[in-house]
């Protein structure tokens, strides 16, 4: 028996993979996914041009909207800048169900499933992945902000905190795309949902804090729609400092969202990597 | 001999059943020795594939049982894994990442020391003859480099036995003829086990000391290559008449001589001689005294597809068309089976 072939074997017969194992295959997962995005512009570059376009469009057009009374800034820049952030997650959803319903298409899940890989390592990997880009994005769009003048009224302490949310928002758009791409093994279907996702964006407090909406209809859904309190929570650390009940709102359906959908494609994934 | 010891496989009854679908493998049986290559023929939707995907433990059976390299497929999945490598029907690679990359992912979750994955990876690469593209993006390869690459990394972990899905479809002559010597050298010099499907006749014929033509899910014939031709034994001869209108009377003619066999050749009649090649001379001599002219006619020693014909009663082109769509795809994009054996 060769070296290679007695180290597959013996790791088969420990009864457990070990923990540094799993990490190492995780890494090299997210390896993977970060130089897949790397290499596919036409993923990167929306997920970084778009966020940036909409909010110049909207700073540009709409910064009157401050002299409302009631407005919360007087900075139309820093009550959008978190539309960016939430925007770039929904790229990565994206990226992340496109990149492993095209696994599932050509058999690559099949060619992983072959090897002693921990089904969870996958999903951890692709999903580190999605982060670290949505980690590069975030930092642009904040360095973008502080340049073109936004205040940080939570300071460099609340700056760390909105990267933090970014990236608990990317892992739960990350885990529901990812879902999508094991569920459906279709590319075509997971890009079908971005549109759906960007009414549920439009259908927020994106453009006016929900006090100033003066539709009751449009302000109802803003009330119901969960994307509403991942902004408000963000741009309570630019325009208010530290408010505890917004980052409670808003960590709180991150970090659900991210339970509920890493959880869905971890059971997608169960049944993608059939194996006895 | 311990589990551990064989490197063969062996499939008793092994029957897989999709729902609401037909018996993709319908209760077959066979063994593969060690260090043996085994071709498993057939037409499309045969259950080569689903075969291959059962013993590879990506699909569960729903009846028989399997053991390959001494573990059993449904029980000991994880140690079946370990033991085998695959290069299933679509080279699954991603197009984004070099050649290197793979050899680096694959070693990795291979569970290969981290010493010697560089290392490994940069051998395999070099025996398949990918030296000089290995830092370029598969994408951009030839469909034979993808293959050759496909079969890296299947070896990675040095697996005792591997599995080829029909490894060389769509690939032009010289490539495919490149890979056959491959696999010939990993069963020559290193022993591995190699279980092969295809449904290309010579493929078998070259490579495969032993083979099983499959059907509609159930083996139909089980051999040596040389073994089964000499079963059909007779030659058959196949005459192309200058006057087309006169087929009839070639047909009269050579079925003096043989039986009629069903032929491809445009225009053409084709008879399986009696006596064999000795006929030959009495035949061309009856259709010159009937005035009949020839425009060319051929000997054809016994094929694999003249045994499949005897076997099935269709040819594999035939067969591939009454077998409809293929039943074997990619795991997880298949319909879910109808239940796995306790």
């Amino acid at each position: 028996m060769s070296p290679a072939q007695a180290v597959a074997l013996a790791r088969v017969r420990a009864s457990d993979a070990g923990l540094g194992e799993t990490l190492s295959q995780v890494r090299e997962l997210a390896r993977r996914s970060v130089v897949r995005t790397m290499r596919q512009p036409a993923s990167v570059v929306p997920a970084i041009v778009f966020p940036l376009a909409l909010m110049a469009v909207n700073v540009g057009g709409l910064d009157q909207a401050t002299n409302i009374p009631g407005f919360p800034s007087d900075s139309y820049l820093d009550f959008f800048i978190a539309v960016a952030f939430v925007q770039g997650a929904l790229f990565a959803c994206m990226n992340a169900g496109t990149d492993l319903a095209r696994d599932v298409q050509t058999g690559f899940v099949s060619r992983l499933a072959l090897t002693p890989m921990r089904g969870a390592a996958l999903l951890l990997g692709q999903l580190a992945g999605v982060m670290a880009l949505a980690a590069f994005s975030a930092t642009l769009f904040l360095t973008v902000g502080l340049t073109f003048g936004i205040a940080i009224e939570s300071g460099v302490a609340g700056a760390l905190v909105i990267l933090g949310l970014a990236l608990l928002i990317a892992l739960a758009f990350g885990g529901l795309g990812a879902m999508l791409g094991l569920r459906t093994g279709s590319g075509e279907m997971v890009q079908g949902f971005f549109p759906l996702f960007f009414v549920l964006l439009f259908l927020s407090s994106m453009a006016l804090p929900r006090p100033l909406i003066e539709q009751d209809w449009f302000r109802t859904i803003a009330t119901y729609n969960p994307v509403s309190y991942l902004l408000e929570a963000i741009r309570s650390l630019i325009i208010t400092g530290w408010d505890g009940e917004a980052l409670a709102l808003g960590f709180g359906i991150a970090g659900g969202i991210a339970v509920l959908t890493v959880t869905g494609a971890s059971s997608a994934l169960r049944r993608r990597l059939t194996r006895t | 001999m311990t589990a551990t010891e064989n490197t063969g496989i062996v499939v008793e009854g092994l029957e897989k059943q999709f729902k609401n679908g037909p018996k993709a493998v319908d209760g077959i049986d066979l063994e593969v020795a060690p260090g043996e290559i085994y071709g498993f023929l057939g037409p499309n939707g045969a259950g080569k594939s689903t075969t291959v995907h059962v013993l590879t433990t990506l699909l569960p059976p729903t009846g028989g049982r399997a053991t390959v390299a001494g573990y059993d497929v449904v029980r000991q999945g994880r140690q079946v894994r370990a033991s085998i490598g695959a290069a299933l029907q679509e080279a699954a690679l991603d197009p984004l990442l070099t050649a290197r990359e793979h050899m680096r992912l694959q070693t990795a979750l291979q569970g290969l020391p981290k010493a010697i994955r560089r290392r490994r990876g940069d051998e395999l690469i070099a025996r398949l003859r990918l030296s000089d593209a290995a830092d370029r993006k598969v994408g951009g390869y030839s469909g034979g480099m993808k293959r050759r690459l496909d079969l890296a990394l299947a070896l990675v972990h040095e697996p005792k036995i591997l599995f080829l899905d029909e490894p060389t479809t769509g690939l032009d002559p010289q490539s495919r003829s490149d890979l056959w010597n491959e696999v010939a050298r990993l069963a020559r010099e290193h022993g591995v086990t190699v279980f092969l499907t295809t449904q290309y006749l010579e493929e078998a014929d070259v490579l495969a000391g032993r083979i099983s033509i499959i059907n509609h899910g159930r083996i139909v014939a089980e051999g040596a290559p040389s073994a089964l031709k000499a079963e059909i034994g007779r030659p058959s001869l196949e005459v192309v008449p200058c006057n087309p209108d006169r087929r009839g009377a070639f047909s009269a003619v050579l079925e003096r001589f043989g039986t009629a066999v069903k032929t491809n050749t445009p225009g053409a009649v084709a008879v399986r001689l009696e006596r064999g090649a000795d006929a030959l001379t009495d035949v061309v001599r009856t259709l010159d005294a009937e005035n009949l002219r020839m425009d060319h006619f051929q000997l054809h020693a016994p094929t694999l597809d003249d045994v499949f014909l005897a076997k099935t009663g269709e040819s594999m082109s035939e067969a591939e068309e009454t077998a409809g769509p293929a039943h074997a795809v990619v795991p997880g994009r298949d319909p879910q089976p109808a239940g796995a054996p306790a």
